[in-house]
């Protein structure tokens, strides 16, 4: 698409000759009916996606209360946030939550699809077993898990572990046990969406190339190894990312099951940002707070979105 | 990555695979594969009972139970008799059929707002496609980047004094249904969807003389049923699923969705088998939605992660 020397007054030319905008001609044209159809998507967004951001980006630099006018502080609540104690042991926390998560939680769904997808029997079966937990409402589930969780010896994890000779353990009252209790939830209520998502990229790998190695001699163990986790390699990349974006944002849980205890053991990010703007009232921290976390998670999508087109270009 | 070029080609593989995955024909008629494998099948199904079901048929057991027999011996409960006065204690005494019908009010009105507002915004950039498309259509996916966290607390602050209005929404259903409706990922995916409808369509129906409105209403939409479909389901499990949000913007316990009100519950003194009834309510509808739609779910996931993919 180059633009020779003599195109580009012809073009420019053409441009000239353009009728000027007419009315009636755009209204005929269905000018009107895309401003139709966009009043109600521009007044959504506005008012509760591009408004809020902005307003976001505002307040992180003021100091409001509701009640009187706002007003500039500069980056005074960047640095109030910055200097909070409890911030370092918040991102502690959150970081080792993600990788706890990466670390146990994450090859669940791929070891349950890679199985899954061998079954030539009942695999609807065991899909729709695997997703259940995923449309319980995560307050209902948290609740019945707290009680599961009963650090006493008739608690319901406790005693069943107790028939192994095994516990009782503290689960979430101690503050080593807390956040990994926290993951165990997590992986429960997760594992089974994201082996769904993992079982429909399985369905589009190559089988020609199983049989080449076949023919090379390489086990089964071989071939999900050399074939089939190269193949996934992209879906695995992106719900990787996605994983991490999701667990920067975790609230329910620590919220209803700790409530960030004990000894601030799974105090998080938003738990902190919740505090912020809606225990101290203090809007002008929490946005501030806001604000960073959402500059570290915008990175790590934008690092999706350009990965991910890549691989759909190709 | 589109949603067109895909299900032929994952269907077609998708047969394939049921004559060789990994593992092949000739491998599965091995004696030693075939034990391992059966074995592996075995294993993997009690763990998938257990940890699928095994809360769920625990809960409906417990929501029958006494509220000492669930504590001494929460193993036990299956060996007691049922008492179902708990059931009816909960959906009456802890209000919990009252915020029932809140979560179906929410996910409805929630859902409902979704689908309009993305439909509008998907046919406008698909088909309409005015000149000043572009900046629309590259402002709503800027938001996809955005995580929902920088909005939260400003969000908050527009319900409770919208600007330039001056209304409150604070304590409305429509604080929760309203911002519902921009969820940009179901534009992204309802757009793809629409230009993979050929234009010939569109075309013909122009020619008999149908206006923009009628092409949406008559063509676009009955050959979209399964992605709105997919959309409606994921939409509703997802916002019967919304805690946070319901929880700040609605503070009156007679507007609560199940979702508000069962954290209240088990904060205040009922006793645990009325709060282990109002669990096991909470859980039933979305689960039995699941058991109905199950094949429409699974489909849908399934493609969303290609589409995210």
């Amino acid at each position: 698409m180059s633009a020779t020397p003599e195109a580009a007054p012809a073009a420019r030319a053409r441009r000239r000759a353009r009728p000027r905008v007419n009315l009636t001609r755009w209204a005929k044209g269905g000018g009107l009916h895309a401003v139709l159809f966009a009043v109600p998507v521009v007044v959504v967004y506005l008012y509760f996606s591009w408004g809020p951001v902005v307003q976001g980006l505002v307040f992180s630099f003021q100091k409001t209360n509701l009640i009187r006018p706002a007003e500039w502080v500069g980056w005074s609540n960047f640095e109030y946030v910055l200097g909070d104690p409890g911030l370092v042991q918040a991102s502690l926390n959150t970081a080792y939550f993600a990788l706890l998560a990466l670390v146990f939680g994450f090859p669940i769904p791929i070891i349950l699809a890679v199985l899954v997808t061998e079954l030539r029997k009942y695999d609807t079966l065991y899909n729709a077993l695997a997703y259940l937990p995923a449309v319980i409402p995560p307050v209902a589930a948290i609740l019945l898990w707290k009680f599961f969780y009963d650090p006493d010896s008739t608690g319901l994890f406790n005693s069943v572990l107790g028939w192994f000779g095994l516990g009782p353990y503290p689960w979430l009252n101690d503050s080593s046990s807390a956040m990994p209790s926290i993951v165990l939830y997590a992986t429960w209520a997760g594992a089974g969406s994201t082996a769904i998502i993992y079982i429909a990229a399985l369905a589009t790998v190559r089988t020609e190339l199983y049989e080449a190695a076949e023919i090379d001699g390489a086990g089964i163990w071989r071939r999900i190894w050399h074939i089939t986790l190269p193949q996934l390699r992209g879906v695995i990349f992106v719900m990787m990312l996605l994983q991490l974006i999701g667990t920067f944002q975790i609230f329910s849980e620590p919220f209803l099951f700790t409530g960030g205890g004990p000894n601030n053991a799974t105090q998080t990010i938003l738990l902190k940002i919740y505090n912020y703007a809606f225990v101290n009232g203090d809007f002008g921290a929490a946005t501030a707070l806001s604000v960073l976390l959402a500059l570290a998670l915008g990175l790590l999508s934008a690092v999706y979105y350009f990965v991910t087109r890549k691989w759909s270009a190709a | 990555m589109t949603l067109t070029g895909k299900p032929s080609r994952a269907r077609r593989k998708a047969g394939e695979a049921k004559e060789r995955g990994v593992i092949s024909t000739t491998d599965r008629k091995r004696p030693i594969v075939r034990t391992w494998f059966t074995i592996v099948q075995t294993i993997l199904l009690i763990v998938l009972i257990i940890t699928g079901l095994g809360p769920l048929l625990w809960s409906a057991k417990a929501s029958i139970s006494s509220s000492n027999a669930i504590v001494t011996e929460p193993m036990g409960i299956w060996f007691t008799p049922a008492e179902w006065g708990n059931l009816l204690l909960a959906w009456n005494g802890a209000q919990i059929g009252r915020s029932l019908i809140n979560t179906v009010i929410l996910a409805v009105g929630s859902t409902a707002s979704t689908l309009i507002v993305s439909v509008a915004a998907a046919y406008l950039l698909s088909v309409l496609r005015p000149k000043w498309g572009p900046i629309l259509s590259g402002a709503i996916l800027a938001t996809l980047f955005l995580p929902g966290v920088i909005s939260f607390v400003p969000l908050y602050l527009t319900i409770l004094d919208m600007p330039l209005l001056h209304i409150g929404l604070q304590d409305t259903f429509w604080a929760v249904w309203l911002p519902a409706g921009a969820s940009a990922f179901n534009v992204v995916v309802l757009k793809r969807f629409f230009d993979s409808i050929p234009r010939e369509y569109m075309e013909a129906a122009k020619i008999d003389g149908a206006g923009p409105i009628r092409i949406l209403t008559m063509v676009v939409l009955p050959l979209s049923r399964p992605i709105l479909g997919v959309i409606v389901l994921l939409s509703v499990v997802g916002s019967w699923k919304e805690f946070l949000w319901p929880m700040l913007v609605l503070s009156n316990p007679e507007l609560q969705p199940v979702s508000v009100m069962l954290p209240k519950l088990a904060a205040g003194n009922s006793p645990l088998s009325v709060q282990m009834a109002a669990v096991f309510l909470s859980i039933l509808v979305p689960v039995v939605i699941f058991a109905i739609f199950q094949k429409q779910f699974l489909r849908g996931v399934g493609s969303a992660g290609g589409i995210k993919g």
